[in-house]
């Protein structure tokens, strides 16, 4: 019996490589957990992209529940990631505001024109100060805040239909359920 | 000619290595931060190592070239200058990126087996080799040479390891 110890050690590794391979294909190991989940977004005061005299605030997004999608036309992910806010930026249900980050304003609005404008609302973050307190390290990523002004959901990367059907709206779901 | 040919692999991969030195030297140089004092740019030295960058997460601030580590290394500068301790600094950057930002995880309940899981597992191996040794010793040598394999079996089990 007790030679067939090394046999078992041996199972055991194999069966832990096998574990750590499954979890590395289900694991972005490079996501990283917003601890802004379920905190009061982060405040902001940023100029809207077609008309920067207007300066968009938290307080002032108040009362209802948005998507704020950080995009930028340097950004390749976001191209791909592009034609799916077009086709479903409508029927998510909530509105769509665009966050335009470290871009040129030019850029940003031809890039816009190219490829269609998703968003009700484009607010611009050229120096990428307000994106840090969002906690933002790549594009595209894509915060849901409640009409209490708290982050619900994050999503880093490219939001793909799959991701809309499974989190996105489930989280969205939840919200119409607490409100009054 | 084809000497001349044959250099052409070779002066293209010296060009190669002399514009990413380039590179990394220009970084370095299009960077500089206005410290006040040796002491201020040890400080923030120190400081950005022990953070990590989240674009190439095996870099640290001081070390990454990505735009967000530079703005990173801005803000933690900005925050110096504000008189912040280095554990606010750290505190401010995890509210914003989590712990993943630290290099070194702080002790808590999720990274327990982290911190200790090497020292359980170097005193359970240390467990094997004095519950091995002991058993050795204890068991007298004709009676391992002369009994049945049940009895052997420790002694054998060490040998076969």
């Amino acid at each position: 019996m007790s030679r067939l110890v090394p046999f078992f050690g041996f199972l055991l590794l194999v069966a832990l490589f096998g574990f750590g391979i499954w979890w590395n294909t289900r694991h972005d190991q490079r996501e990283v957990p917003s601890p802004l989940i379920n905190k009061p977004a982060p405040a902001y005061a940023l100029p809207k992209l077609d008309d920067p005299a207007q300066t968009v605030t938290r307080e002032a997004m108040l009362g209802k529940p948005y998507l704020i999608n950080v995009f930028a036309s340097w950004c390749v992910a976001c191209g791909e990631e592009h034609p799916v806010l077009m086709s479903e930026g409508q029927r998510i249900g909530v509105p769509l505001v665009g966050y335009n980050y470290k871009d040129e304003p030019d850029e940003a609005k031809a890039w816009l024109a190219r490829h269609g404008n998703p968003y009700g609302l484009v607010i611009a973050d050229r120096e990428g100060r307000t994106a840090i307190d969002f906690g933002v390290y790549g594009a595209p990523e894509t915060f849901l805040v409640d009409a209490r002004g708290v982050i619900r959901y994050k999503r880093i990367g490219p939001l793909t239909p799959d991701v809309i059907e499974r989190e996105l709206k489930p989280a969205i779901a939840a919200l119409r359920k607490e409100a009054p | 000619m084809s000497a001349a040919l044959r250099r052409v692999p070779f002066a293209l991969a010296l060009a190669l290595v002399l514009a990413l030195c380039c590179g990394v030297l220009s970084a370095q140089a299009i960077d500089p931060l206005p410290f006040k004092d040796h002491a201020e740019e040890t400080r923030f030295q120190h400081l950005t190592r022990e953070l990590r960058c989240l674009v190439c997460q095996n870099e640290n601030l001081a070390d990454s070239n990505a735009d967000l580590a530079r703005d990173l290394r801005h803000q933690v500068f900005d925050l110096m200058r504000q008189g912040k301790s280095d554990a606010e600094i750290k505190q401010y950057l995890v509210d914003r990126y989590s712990d993943f930002v630290l290099y070194d995880p702080p002790v808590q309940g999720s990274t327990l087996l982290l911190w200790f899981g090497p020292l359980a597992i170097l005193l359970a191996g240390a467990a094997v080799v004095v519950v091995t040794i002991r058993r050795r010793s204890r068991a007298p040598a004709p009676a391992t040479a002369g009994t049945g394999a049940n009895e052997r079996s420790p002694t054998d089990e060490g040998d076969d390891w």
